[in-house]
């Protein structure tokens, strides 16, 4: 197995819950209730901290890689020079020295927060994916991502069990969090296909057993959201056509920013410690 | 009992060292204090999430970013025990909460100065949560229980909050000429200001001599501030920062460290509302609160159902 696939699957992994993180972060001081924001920097952290092990298993596999290997893994020049000049490459070089097209997060993570229901609405349908990809990335041959997803999955179990009980509650709640609930899931469906949509890194991978199969989630995935929906007595939300591109680095015009925000410092101050 | 007695015995109790819980007898005053000093705590941690957030998305590195995260969710948690504190008192927390946004009940005002730069990161967990701990310390001994025991876990985390103020600190003056400037700009904009979070001069102080009395306060400001002083002052030096007072200098017949006269009219503006932040963090606490409503209702009104259900 070519260590590229690994670093690059890594890679797909860990900028999908970066950038949720990131998002859910700017919840910080404003939730509706406090314990809620508690609750909600609780989940925000957690996907950090998995982000950071991710990270630094990418970066352990860059600096052990022949340079011949890694002359051209980024199209961001700061990160590309670092390694071509053998500098060792941290967690932080892997999330603050790229830019949006070297990202593969999905479209989902990167959408707006929106009001409470479409924050709802998007973690919803990303930790349920999220919990049956860890489930079944716990087989991988590669035992550092296995370990990764075990310890993750745990975390993940506690975060569909708060977005659920977020649908529900809104969904049976009062007319207005029914129709707000309703209008948000429907927003954020087109979103969900490319989950489920392999790319070429996740075939690679999937063929080195490092990765999972992720189509293969995808009838667990509609049974298990639909069970939620229907108890929360919501319509399962439809989509003409599902939105892709993020996990190929075609992103929507979010994530720019997203990063202009998040990896500033890195930018104005260059090559510091922090 | 008489109401003299009720009294007496009360003060007895206070002199004896012995903790006021929530179903004793107390006089409407010393509730009224509480109720005023807990909330207005309470209020501080909320408020105070806000200048630190300003920076979870921007922080330079993922693990300053989940350090700071966590911290600004701790001081949420303070929030929450305090609020929960102050409500044995026979106030809710949606009346206080309403007392905030309406402007009736105040906050810390250093929380009305604006974080401008990653180093006031530190400036904040270091002198901030410093000048609280040197306030909130002796409030573990607050002769009222419910208080006292919600000081206890405050100031556990808080110690841990100033730990990693001064780390962010001491990384930004060992690092690049450009860093320490940032963190010499951060100390002098933060000192005065921290040195006011202890309450007015106590010849001005309205509120110091009835608490003493009643142990609700076990220092004087002005005491408590001439401590932060003395301990901050070797800090700065190990930072290998300038001092930001050129006031200050040691003065061995009094052993303590002398410094300038703080501006007082400042102060006093800021508590009026003309803070540079103030309009901005109250409006963004009645935003939250606002477009939470319809959250909130979706949540009553979904336990009610289901309470209706189990009873069914």
């Amino acid at each position: 197995m070519s260590s590229i696939t690994t670093l690059k699957y890594t890679l797909q992994l860990a900028d999908n819950v970066l950038i949720m993180g990131q998002r859910l972060a700017a919840w910080c001081g404003k939730g509706p209730v406090l314990e809620q924001d508690i609750a909600l920097t609780n989940i925000s952290l957690d996907q950090i901290g998995q982000a950071r092990s991710l990270y630094q298993y990418a970066a352990l596999i860059i600096n052990n890689m022949p340079a011949a290997d890694k002359a051209h893994l980024f199209n961001a020049p700061l990160l590309q020079e670092k390694i071509n000049n053998q500098h060792t490459i941290t967690e932080d070089d892997l999330a603050y020295l790229r830019d949006a097209w070297d990202f593969r997060n999905c479209l989902l993570v990167e959408q707006e927060n929106g009001d409470w229901a479409y924050t709802v609405a998007r973690s919803f349908f990303f930790d349920r994916f999220q919990y049956l990809l860890y489930a079944a990335l716990q087989k991988s041959m590669d035992s550092t991502l296995a370990a990764i997803a075990e310890k993750s999955l745990k975390e993940v179990q506690y975060h569909i069990k708060w977005a659920s009980e977020w649908v529900i509650r809104l969904g049976d709640g009062t007319a207005i969090s029914k129709e707000k609930m309703q209008q948000a899931l429907q927003a954020r469906w087109e979103y969900t296909g490319e989950l489920f949509a392999m790319n070429a890194i996740e075939q690679a991978a999937m063929q080195a057993n490092i990765g999972v199969d992720v189509s293969s989630l995808q009838q667990a995935y509609q049974q298990q959201i639909e069970a939620i929906v229907n108890e929360a007595s919501l319509q399962m939300p439809t989509a003409a056509w599902m939105q892709t591109g993020g996990k190929n680095g075609v992103h929507t015009e979010h994530l720019g920013y997203i990063l202009a925000e998040m990896q500033y410092l890195q930018r104005a101050y260059p090559n510091m410690e922090w | 009992m008489t109401q003299v007695s009720f009294e007496a015995s009360f003060q007895k109790k206070i002199d004896e060292e012995i903790m006021i819980e929530p179903q004793d007898y107390m006089p409407d005053e010393y509730r009224k204090t509480l109720i005023r000093q807990i909330s207005q705590h309470a209020h501080s941690e909320i408020v105070g999430m806000l200048p630190e957030a300003n920076w979870i998305t921007r922080a330079p590195s993922l693990r300053r970013k989940a350090v700071l995260l966590a911290k600004v969710q701790d001081e949420g948690g303070h929030g929450l025990y305090l609020y929960s504190a102050a409500e044995t008192l026979g106030i809710t927390r949606d009346q206080m909460l309403h007392q905030l946004h309406t402007g009736a009940a105040k906050y810390s005002s250093i929380f009305n100065y604006p974080t401008i730069t990653w180093a006031d990161m530190g400036a904040i967990g270091w002198l901030v949560d410093g000048a609280a701990i040197m306030n909130q310390v002796p409030l573990c001994r607050t002769s009222y229980g419910p208080y006292a025991r919600a000081m206890v876990r405050v100031c556990k985390e808080e110690s841990f909050h100033q730990r990693q103020g001064y780390e962010i600190m001491l990384s930004l003056a060992k690092g690049t000429p450009v860093q320490k400037q940032m963190a010499q700009d951060a100390l002098n904009r933060w000192w005065a200001p921290a040195l006011m979070m202890f309450g007015p001069l106590d010849a001005v102080s309205p509120n110091t001599a009835k608490s003493m009395e009643w142990r609700i306060k076990r220092f004087t400001n002005d005491e408590l501030r001439q401590r932060f002083i003395d301990v901050t002052v070797e800090q700065i030096r190990i930072l290998g920062l300038e001092l930001p007072d050129a006031n200050i200098k040691w003065n061995e017949e009094r052993g303590h460290y002398d410094s300038s006269e703080l501006n007082w009219d400042e102060f006093w503006n800021v508590v009026k509302g003309n803070g540079p932040c103030n309009k901005e963090r109250l409006a963004t606490r009645v935003k939250a609160w606002e477009d939470g409503a319809w959250v909130r209702e979706a949540a009553s009104a979904y336990a009610e159902k289901r309470k209706t259900k189990k009873a069914a």
